[in-house]
């Protein structure tokens, strides 16, 4: 049995706002509005809600009790964790994932944070400069592009502050001197101060971007309530071509006066009609229901291998049942109650429903959101304020992913805090470097985060949920589960935790794998090379493939460390 | 927004805002554990070379 580590959680409460740290990041406020309104607003919540009983719930719950249990017998990490549930000398092998995908996601999350931190000092700049406000989203676009270093490959390697290169090194510095302090005097206290100042300037943005009313009178359907529609409203009037591609939406309080409009809108185009879409039509559509299970996946950090790791340096008694649901709805309290309440509204006031459609996750919180800041009374001062709320829920989240390979470091080689966050260091800074390098098109950042970022947490989270109900057992896993905790899981997440939730996670992994990787439409049932694909082996991508190598690399360095560490010995049962 | 836009989203942000209310209340309100679980103290590790 491996030698348990000193560090520990301080309190209770710090350890579920480390997890709801974790798990509260960019996507919250700019991804979750976006994937929203695009698959049915308020039918998606619906679809939403069932994946979050299914499996948010069940994988957190499974987690935070296997890296507790796992804990308590001496190991830390998600290989440890594996090695020391399933008998199996194998086993410790795909733990390995659960260090593999957040060390490699911190080399690409940290590059976002440092444009969420750069941003924020624009934005500061900006209440002294008022030059340097974004007059139309052309200037924030073409700001944006600049910055990032998207037209080509070292475009961002510029000692600039309108760049990314020195947000990047604060940035990356600032977060291995934090871990470095340990799990209670670094991320825990980053997450105690941080998550409350998060949550209070959150719900300051909140209550201005609620009370912007309708901005420019010239434009009165350029409104808070029309934004609140395309975000919530469960039916859809869309505008569609001849091919049923979606032109636009129109969204009005008044549904007889909204079909009306959109009417007035097709007949403006060749070949356009009006498509209503119900609730259940909305439901009926399998794009739908990936969505909003991908959203609430990826969205509560579960399959990261964060909830294990952290939750094994909790004690015997303390509770994991209340813990996680207390993670989790704080989680969602960001998510629904504040990110779905702010983007879409502020974007809709001042750029209209066609301003914000379709625009993507970084589109809307880097392109639309600058702009849109920019116009708005005391706009930098709220702009910096957003920017800042993104950059609070990236960092809490970035230390999160280095953990697990400390913990790895920490307990394969026997060796410290000091040389683990060394080694892990030196490793991501080269990854980062190559990722702040190869920026054109963003390629390596989009590489990494669909091949480690979705497909492989997908992996490690459906192995995690069967080791759970399987190999580890439902009983003991259900007695585990209870051990010290404050409150009861319901039975009825018994059958879930066992059945449902394989069964829905492999469903939606397969769905996933046909649609982004086969390239198969389930809604017309045709078939094409994803990009992701055709980047490897039609394209021939070299910097897709340097990051394919990069993971390989990693994946292969960690296992070999494993191979010829002495914790994790073949005789363990 | 029309009012079954309306009613979904007072029931979602409704929902998610008295969970987290409730799960925090809860959790501040749990007596205190007791600490006599890890005797971490008892154990030697590379990190207590450390200066």
């Amino acid at each position: 049995m491996a030698a348990k580590t000193q560090d520990s959680w301080g309190s209770r409460i710090g350890v579920i706002l480390a997890v709801a740290g974790s798990a509260v990041g960019l996507g919250n406020f700019i991804r979750f509005p976006g994937q929203a309104a695009q698959f049915g607003g308020g039918a998606f919540m619906i679809a939403y809600a069932i994946s979050f009983l299914i499996i948010g719930l069940p994988i957190g719950w499974a987690e935070w009790t296997m890296g507790r249990y796992a804990g308590q017998r001496g190991y830390n990490s998600a290989a440890g964790v594996f090695h020391c549930l399933v008998p199996w000398r194998g086993s410790k092998y795909v733990g390995v994932l659960g260090a593999i995908i957040p060390l490699v996601i911190f080399m690409y999350y940290v590059v976002i944070e440092a444009w969420a931190l750069g941003y924020t000092a624009r934005f500061v700049r900006a209440m002294f400069d008022p030059t340097l406000q974004f007059a139309k989203i052309e200037d924030s676009q073409a700001f944006y592009a600049s910055f990032v270093g998207s037209a080509a490959d070292g475009a961002a390697m510029r000692m600039d502050l309108d760049a990314l290169l020195p947000w990047l090194v604060i940035v990356f510095v600032l977060n291995l001197v934090l871990i470095y302090r340990g799990i209670s005097a670094g991320i825990e206290k980053v997450c105690r101060i941080g998550m409350p100042v998060l949550m209070v300037l959150a719900v300051i943005v909140l209550v201005r971007v609620l009370t912007l009313g309708t901005p420019d009178p010239a434009k009165p359907d350029w409104n808070v309530s029309t934004g609140l529609g395309y975000m919530w409203n469960p039916g859809k009037t869309l505008v569609v071509d001849a091919d049923g591609r979606t032109l636009s939406e129109v969204v009005d309080p008044d549904p007889a006066r909204q079909f009306q409009r959109a009417h007035t809108l097709a007949a403006e185009t060749r070949g356009a009609r009006v498509e209503q879409r119900g609730v259940l039509a909305q439901l009926a559509d399998p794009n739908l229901w990936l969505t909003a299970a991908g959203q609430i996946f990826f969205s509560l950090s579960v399959g990261f291998g964060v909830i294990l790791v952290y939750a094994s340096y909790m004690k015997p008694k303390d509770d994991v049942v209340l813990s996680g649901l207390a993670a989790s709805s704080t989680n969602e309290f960001c998510e629904v109650a504040l990110g779905g309440l702010i983007t879409l509204p502020a974007g809709v006031a001042f750029l209209g429903i066609a301003g914000v459609a379709g625009q993507g996750t970084f589109g809307l919180g880097f392109n639309v959101l600058p702009m849109v800041f920019s116009a708005m009374p005391l706009g930098s001062l709220f702009g910096a304020m957003f920017f800042l709320v993104l950059f609070i829920a990236a960092i809490t989240s970035s230390l999160s992913m280095l953990q697990p390979g400390i913990a790895l470091l920490e307990e394969a080689l026997g060796i410290g805090r000091r040389g683990s966050v060394a080694l892990l260091g030196t490793v991501t800074a080269l990854g980062t470097g190559f990722i702040c390098w190869c920026t054109k098109d963003l390629k390596a950042l989009d590489t990494l985060d669909f091949w480690v970022g979705t497909f492989l947490i997908f992996i490690l989270a459906t192995v995690q949920i069967i080791l759970f109900g399987w190999a580890f057992g439902i009983d003991r896993g259900w007695e585990e589960l209870h051990r010290g905790a404050a409150i009861r899981v319901p039975g009825f997440f018994r059958p879930i935790l066992k059945y449902v939730c394989p069964a829905f996670l492999l469903t939606i992994f397969g769905m996933w794998l046909l649609k982004n990787v086969v390239g198969w439409d389930p809604a017309s049932g045709k078939a094409a090379p994803s990009p992701y694909v055709a980047d490897l082996f039609e394209h021939r991508n070299p910097v897709a493939w340097m990051s394919i190598a990069l993971v390989v690399t990693v994946a292969v360095g960690l296992a070999v460390m494993i191979a010829s560490s002495k914790r994790y010995p073949d005789d363990l049962a | 927004m029309q009012p079954s836009g309306l009613f979904i989203m007072l029931v979602s942000v409704g929902t998610v805002t008295v969970l987290f209310a409730w799960c925090i209340w809860k959790v501040l309100t749990q007596p205190a554990v007791e600490m006599d679980h890890l005797h971490a103290a008892d154990l030697h590790t590379p990190d207590m070379d450390e200066p």
